[in-house]
């Protein structure tokens, strides 16, 4: 597994306590999974994602990450409604490992108050929160 | 290096059919003394594809076949959380009586009063071991027990115009808690263990409300400790109208010791294929008694074995009852050799069981902790849960070692689970391992921990000596090849 300071964190993203990444995208939030958890999870075997309309709270359950070690949830970063998912994820899930902040992402969410973004942390808060 | 593993000569073996050749067969018919008469066509046909052999091929190709396997009977299981223990033969013989093999379920009563005076019996002898009242034989396996037994307090609540939403389960139960919660409509609401691993009053007191309908415990837990505050907890829980399951899948560990109704479980169902002799390990099948206090006895799965004078009947007669949850009674097979395994080895050899499957576990925590990392370093029940954080220097993972111990003769652990802890390998030796095989067992790990610093490459490519070596379980999981 990577040594913290070999973790790819991009500056311009926001981290939740979970270990999912948001950004802008079109005016919705795209969100995935970040270098930390597609590491420690190892190698995905398929993704389980809602479906476009579905509405989530901030911190709800999302979907599910399934590995040859574990299944683990995701959750909402923010409160808001389901408008695309990444389709290609369902014959390739090893894009999430692969290219967790691109080609990897899960879903994209219409946010019901963007501002909500201000509640998760940035590359400095999280990485300290990580190193413990 | 005394260890069991070594190389030997393992066959190749091809499908019955391409083994096939027209006109070979086992045994040579006599020929026929009568006329031949054709069948009636309308039940014929051409295309049965049946496999031509000798007796020779068919019997070498089924003793290949298990030499390509690894069992109890080959080799030390120590499969945390599934009680892999040494089954004696002698409840195999039983079962395997033409009366209790052969006994038709359709009989009807005065056919069948022997094999109805043993499930009487066995459901008397469970009750003397859990405490309970009453003991249901039903259920198919542990899973099946625990739908039952939450199928129970679900008809309890129900009955007392009080349904509930929620059920508590600690971080420590076991993976399918969960499942047969959400099965009977309820949510599942984690509860954290503590720092300890074992679950707190405080935390169940802060999760515990009048909408929640009771807790899942698995005591011991998943990390192989005793829940030390259960009768607290289970107060805490009484007190707001719930009621306390309990998984009885590791009762291995307090046989004879801790009867579970004495400590506040209200319902709760064993694995009578872990603790009380069936093998298993290949998917079954398996038996899940559940047993419950008086309170929910009238909500037991029918049909109910009774005694009346000399004479056992079924009854269905139970209105409040829960209903039926199996095809005729349950997997007789499995109780026989329960019943055969509990008289053989009576209550003080129960204790003694669950006495050495304790100390056995103890004594391969104490002897391997300096040599693999261990979370919770205190004396544990009848399994216990160990990591790969030392090995992660040298870049090895808990599957490497698992992997590599295949060389060495013996089963890998359980790992990656419990979730709890991260890289889980979770060691179960059972009472069944004698001293010189857990000496072994570890002298194996301290090698292989030895060859993650020196060899590595020797543990990412285990296991070397198997038939089969390392398999690609990520593409097996990405991409499922379903047919031959």
């Amino acid at each position: 597994m990577k040594e913290l300071q070999d973790l790819n964190l991009p500056e311009e993203l926001k981290y939740s306590k979970d270990h999912e990444w948001a950004k802008k995208e079109n005016g919705n939030i795209r969100m995935g999974i970040d270098d930390y958890a597609q590491d420690q999870l190892g190698e995905i075997v398929f993704v389980e994602m809602p479906e476009v309309g579905d509405t989530f709270s901030q911190g709800d359950e999302v979907g599910s990450l399934e590995s040859v070690k574990a299944v683990s949830e995701f959750y909402a970063p923010l409160s808001g409604e389901v408008v695309k998912i990444n389709e290609e994820l369902e014959d390739s899930p090893e894009l999430v490992n692969q290219s967790c902040y691109d080609n990897g992402w899960i879903v994209e969410i219409k946010p019901d108050d963007v501002s909500e973004l201000e509640n998760l942390m940035d590359k400095k808060a999280y990485y300290d929160m990580l190193k413990g | 290096m005394n260890h069991p593993g070594t190389s030997g000569l393992i066959f190749r073996e091809p499908e019955l059919w391409e083994k096939s050749r027209a006109g070979r067969c086992a045994v040579s018919i006599p020929g026929s003394d009568v006329e031949t008469a054709p069948l009636n066509q309308e039940f014929t046909r051409d295309d049965v594809d049946l496999p031509e052999l000798y007796e020779v091929d068919m019997v070498r190709h089924y003793t290949r076949l298990s030499q390509w396997n690894f069992g109890i009977d080959s080799g030390m299981y120590p499969l945390g959380s599934c009680t892999m223990k040494y089954n004696p033969k002698t409840n195999e013989a039983q079962a395997s009586r033409d009366a209790l093999a052969s006994v038709h379920p359709l009989a009807g009563e005065p056919y069948t009063q022997g094999a109805l005076k043993l499930m009487y019996d066995l459901e008397r002898q469970l009750s003397a071991i859990t405490g309970y009242d009453a003991v249901t034989l039903q259920p198919a396996a542990g899973a099946h027990g625990e739908l039952t037994g939450m199928l129970i307090i679900h008809a309890y609540h129900e009955k007392n115009n009080d349904q509930r939403s929620k059920v508590l389960i600690p971080d420590t139960a076991h993976g399918t808690n969960p499942a047969s919660v959400t099965l009977c409509g309820y949510e599942a609401v984690n509860v954290d263990s503590g720092e300890e691993g074992i679950l707190t009053p405080e935390a169940v007191e802060a999760v515990m409300d009048e909408d929640t309908a009771g807790i899942m415990v698995t005591n011991p837990n998943t990390l192989g400790l005793f829940e030390r505050n259960i009768r607290e907890i289970a107060d805490i829980v009484h007190a707001k109208g719930g009621l306390v399951y309990g998984d009885g899948a590791n009762m291995n560990a307090i046989m004879g010791i801790v009867k579970p109704a004495d400590i506040g479980i209200d319902v709760m169902h064993l694995n009578l294929h872990k603790t009380f002799s069936t093998p298993h390990g290949g998917g079954g099948p398996g038996s899940g008694p559940v047993g419950v206090t008086k309170a929910l006895e009238p909500f037991l799965p029918v049909p109910i074995v009774e005694k009346n004078g000399e004479n056992y009947t079924l009854t269905c007669d139970r209105p409040d009852s829960i209903g039926r949850l199996h095809t005729f009674y349950g997997h007789f097979g499995i109780m026989v050799r329960a019943y055969s395994y509990i008289l053989s080895m009576g209550a003080e050899g129960l204790k003694n069981a669950s006495q050495y499957a304790v100390l056995n576990a103890n004594y391969l925590k104490e002897s391997l902790k300096e040599t693999l990392n261990l979370p919770f370093d205190k004396p544990c029940m009848h399994e216990c849960v160990f990591n790969d954080k030392k090995q992660q220097a040298y870049h090895i993972s808990t599957m490497d070692i698992a992997k590599r111990l295949l060389d060495y003769g013996f089963h890998p652990p359980t790992v990656y689970f419990p979730l709890v802890v991260d890289g889980s390998f979770m060691l179960e030796p059972t009472e069944t391992e004698s001293r010189e095989t857990l000496d072994q067992f570890v002298q194996a790990v301290q090698a292989i921990s030895r060859e993650a610093a020196e060899t590595p490459d020797l543990l990412h490519s285990a296991p070397n000596l198997t038939k089969v070596t390392r398999l690609d379980e990520v593409s097996a999981a990405r991409k499922p090849c379903l047919k031959g």
